[in-house]
């Protein structure tokens, strides 16, 4: 599953980032490295970009470049 | 002493280098970009100079800011670096923490908001996380001024004995083995280049071909180093890049396990959010952002700015006045008097009258920017600007740039793409500014009286249309090339402190003044000695004689095409690079009328056509000097500017032209 196929709201564990270059290091860097827990909080009124909430902090990024993250949704009990 | 002081964006940085320099401060340039140094003395440290570094994330940059403190903490060799770091948000701050250590300076770590992770009933177990880390590490809260002493006792401490971090081992396994040993191999040419050998051999394992290149490493090291990363990337199961930034973070989210009490969620964090469901939220976002920029552009163009321009205006008329009569009852030669008067003080009088307006502006604006507010602007902006190959980042600059393009100009600093940044300063001059507004005014009071406000609408739309469709060929030519990744931080709101909105508006007035006493100084001077002097540098009583006017007659056949070839209204347009308020007050000396009989002489100039023609000319022509300083300063080349001058008047013409020969072609 994509990080940008997620509903807002869904919490999920990443599995993997794809692509390569300066957005895929970017990514690693600001803590989007596999097992993080994420949740997806918002997208912008215009659809997009996207924002995220991850370690203690929201990021945001756009849907094309979420395209790049393999994801896993966590239940939420 | 040369202390650097580096961090994540947003973690409270600049605050604490105002804490650490008080105004003890000077903004130089890093060598070769356009990113401001600031540099200042330690208070009460004579010779312990540190300089604020752009906010980093990462020791692999991005942006022109991020490769500049990257740069300058490698080559530069400061003595010691303070690392501050976001006590709140600590998991992504030690990230870069972990790779300042690899540097080999002496090191402080400054967990800065502590007064926040306290009120929150948490706490940091300092002293473990000083041994887990090898540096010494002091809680602080830079706006509240806690702790700065001994952060200071700490840095000196470890600089002036040059005691480096202690080796800590950040992981085990297949990552730490291949470190070590690519560590091993090259320890002698990291050395012989000055580098740190375990910084290098970290960025090695990362996959780093430029650090490879820079190490002049035999054919066969390499392949034995491409031999170990290759096997650890079988043992983690994933690529290089990705197994050492995992190898960071499971270090760090251990590490933070265990020295970080966190009862509860972070009080600024679930405010902040809660305050996006309106800032950010789908139906709101739009709306609440145009009440506060309508709402700024009221206070800083109607009542603040206004009040203080007037004011400020009085002030100047008055220096005139006094020193005018000075001069005149000290018997002075007329034409120094004219200089004085006519030339210095009116025009540096007339840019230092808009001083409030900008400093009121910039006030507004880093209120919005340090309240974390820009980040949002941008989040929700960001598909509109996409459309142009530019971020949402870029929108700001050019809402400004309605009030006024000199601080639109300067305001792109923020920017963290050197090509966006270029290609939004470009697009800036489209979106009309508010010096225009009284051309207009009186042109469709004269011309337009029934349809006054459509013909303004008409020229602001033109402007933006214009702009976007420049950006669209830009995007497609000039600045073709990398956009920037669109990942970024949304930071928890927090108030500016009052210090640091200070030390910026003070900047801003300093960087203004300056301008208006070189630049705009030795252009007032042009004008009045052009206007003042006849071809045969006699002076004239009549303006009609005057070298201004014929300059304005010799060019005046270029306008006749866009129905506006007499010599007035070209004139008009040249004292318009001045300041484009000149433009009125021009035609109303030259036409003799006074700005009182303007409305009716106007139409021995100009047909209703012809004057829609030029105000489209006015409003896409080059904008003033003062703009045209600020682009310069900002691109760190003349010729970009003059580049600049030519292509707006181009522009300006070839729209005017279109304008004024269809409307002919229309009525006819």
């Amino acid at each position: 599953m994509k990080l940008c196929d997620l509903e807002v709201g869904t919490q999920a564990k990443i599995l993997a980032v794809n692509g390569q270059g300066a957005l895929r290091d970017r990514l690693l860097d600001m803590g989007l490295t596999p097992r993080t827990k994420i949740m997806i909080r918002k997208t912008a009124p215009m659809g997009d970009p996207i924002q995220l909430s991850l370690r203690n902090y929201e990021l945001t990024l756009r849907l094309d470049d979420a395209r790049n993250i393999d994801v896993e949704q966590v239940e939420v009990i | 002493m040369n202390i650097a002081l580096a961090g994540n964006q947003n973690c409270g940085k600049t605050t604490l280098f105002n804490q650490l320099t008080g105004s003890n401060q000077h903004v130089g340039n890093f060598p070769g970009v356009t990113v401001d140094k600031k540099e200042g003395v330690v208070r009460g440290r004579k010779g312990m100079t540190v300089v604020d570094l752009p906010g980093i994330y990462s020791l692999s940059p991005y942006s022109s800011e991020e490769i500049v403190t990257r740069d300058y903490l490698i080559r530069e060799h400061p003595d010691a670096i303070i690392n501050i770091v976001d006590a709140g948000n600590i998991e992504r701050n030690l990230y870069l923490s972990l790779q300042l250590l690899n540097l080999d300076i002496p090191m402080v770590i400054a967990l800065n908001m502590m007064d926040e992770v306290r009120a929150n009933g948490g706490t940091i177990k300092t002293v473990e996380m000083s041994k887990a880390l090898g540096v010494p590490v002091v809680p602080i809260s830079a706006s509240s001024n806690e702790g700065i002493g001994e952060l200071i006792e700490k840095i000196q401490y470890v600089a002036s004995r040059r005691i480096k971090p202690v080796h800590v081992d950040f992981c085990g396994g297949a990552v730490h083995r291949t470190i070590h040993s690519i560590t091993h191999l090259i320890e002698d040419h990291a050395q012989a280049i000055g580098a740190a050998p375990k910084f290098a051999a970290t960025k090695l394992a990362e996959g780093d071909t430029l650090m490879l290149e820079s190490l002049h490493v035999s054919e066969n090291e390499a392949e034995t180093i491409e031999h170990t990363i290759v096997e650890m990337e079988a043992e983690t199961g994933t690529d290089r890049k990705a197994a050492i930034a995992d190898m960071r973070y499971a270090f760090i989210e251990k590490l933070s396990h265990a020295t970080v009490v966190k009862p509860a969620e972070s009080r600024q964090h679930k405010q902040s959010v809660a305050i996006d469901r309106i800032l950010t939220g789908k139906y709101t976002a739009i709306p609440v952002f145009l009440l506060i920029m309508a709402l700024v552009f009221w206070l800083t163009f109607g009542v603040i700015g206004s009040f203080l321009s007037d004011l400020m205006g009085t002030g100047v008329e008055f220096v005139t006045q006094t020193v005018t009569n000075a001069l005149l009852s000290s018997g002075a030669n007329p034409v120094i008097i004219s200089l004085v008067s006519d030339g210095i003080l009116a025009g540096v009088g007339s840019v230092l009258s808009f001083l409030p307006t900008i400093i009121t502006l910039f006030l507004f604006l880093s209120l919005l920017e340090d309240s974390g507010y820009m980040a949002r602007v941008a989040f929700v902006m960001d598909k509109l600007l996409r459309k142009i190959g530019l971020s949402g980042k870029s929108f700001v600059p050019m809402l400004i740039g309605f009030g006024c393009s000199v601080p639109a100009i300067m305001s792109t600093r923020t920017l963290t793409s050197e090509r966006d940044r270029r290609m939004t300063i470009f697009l800036v001059p489209f979106m009309s500014c508010s010096a225009k507004l009284p051309i207009y005014a009186m042109f469709t009071m004269a011309f337009f009286p029934k349809h006054s406000a459509l013909v303004m609408i008409i020229l602001y739309i033109t402007g933006m249309a214009l702009g976007i469709l420049t950006g669209l060929i830009l995007n497609k030519t000039a600045y073709k090339g990398h956009p920037v990744p669109f990942v970024m931080e949304l930071p928890n709101y927090r108030l500016p402190s009052p210090k640091t909105v200070v030390l910026l508006l003070w900047d801003k007035t300093k960087d203004f003044l300056q301008r208006a006493f070189t630049l705009i100084f030795v252009a007032s001077l042009v004008i009045w000695f052009l206007n003042t002097f006849g071809p045969g540098l006699n002076t004239v009583t009549n303006s009609d004689d005057s070298m201004l006017a014929g300059i304005g007659k010799v060019i005046a056949p270029v306008f006749a095409p866009l129905g506006f070839g007499d010599w007035r209204a070209s004139t008009a347009l040249i004292t318009g690079l001045a300041a484009k308020e000149a433009v009125i007050s021009t035609l109303a000396v030259l036409t003799g009328s006074g700005s009182a009989g303007l409305v009716t002489t106007l139409s021995e100039i100009f047909t209703p056509l012809s004057a829609f023609s030029f105000l489209i000319f006015t409003l896409l022509y080059t904008p003033c000097v003062a703009a045209i300083g600020a682009y310069r300063n900002e691109m760190k080349s003349t010729r970009a500017a003059v580049v600049m001058v030519f292509f707006q008047i181009a522009v300006a013409w070839v729209a005017a032209f279109i304008v004024y020969q269809v409307g002919l072609l229309i009525i006819h």
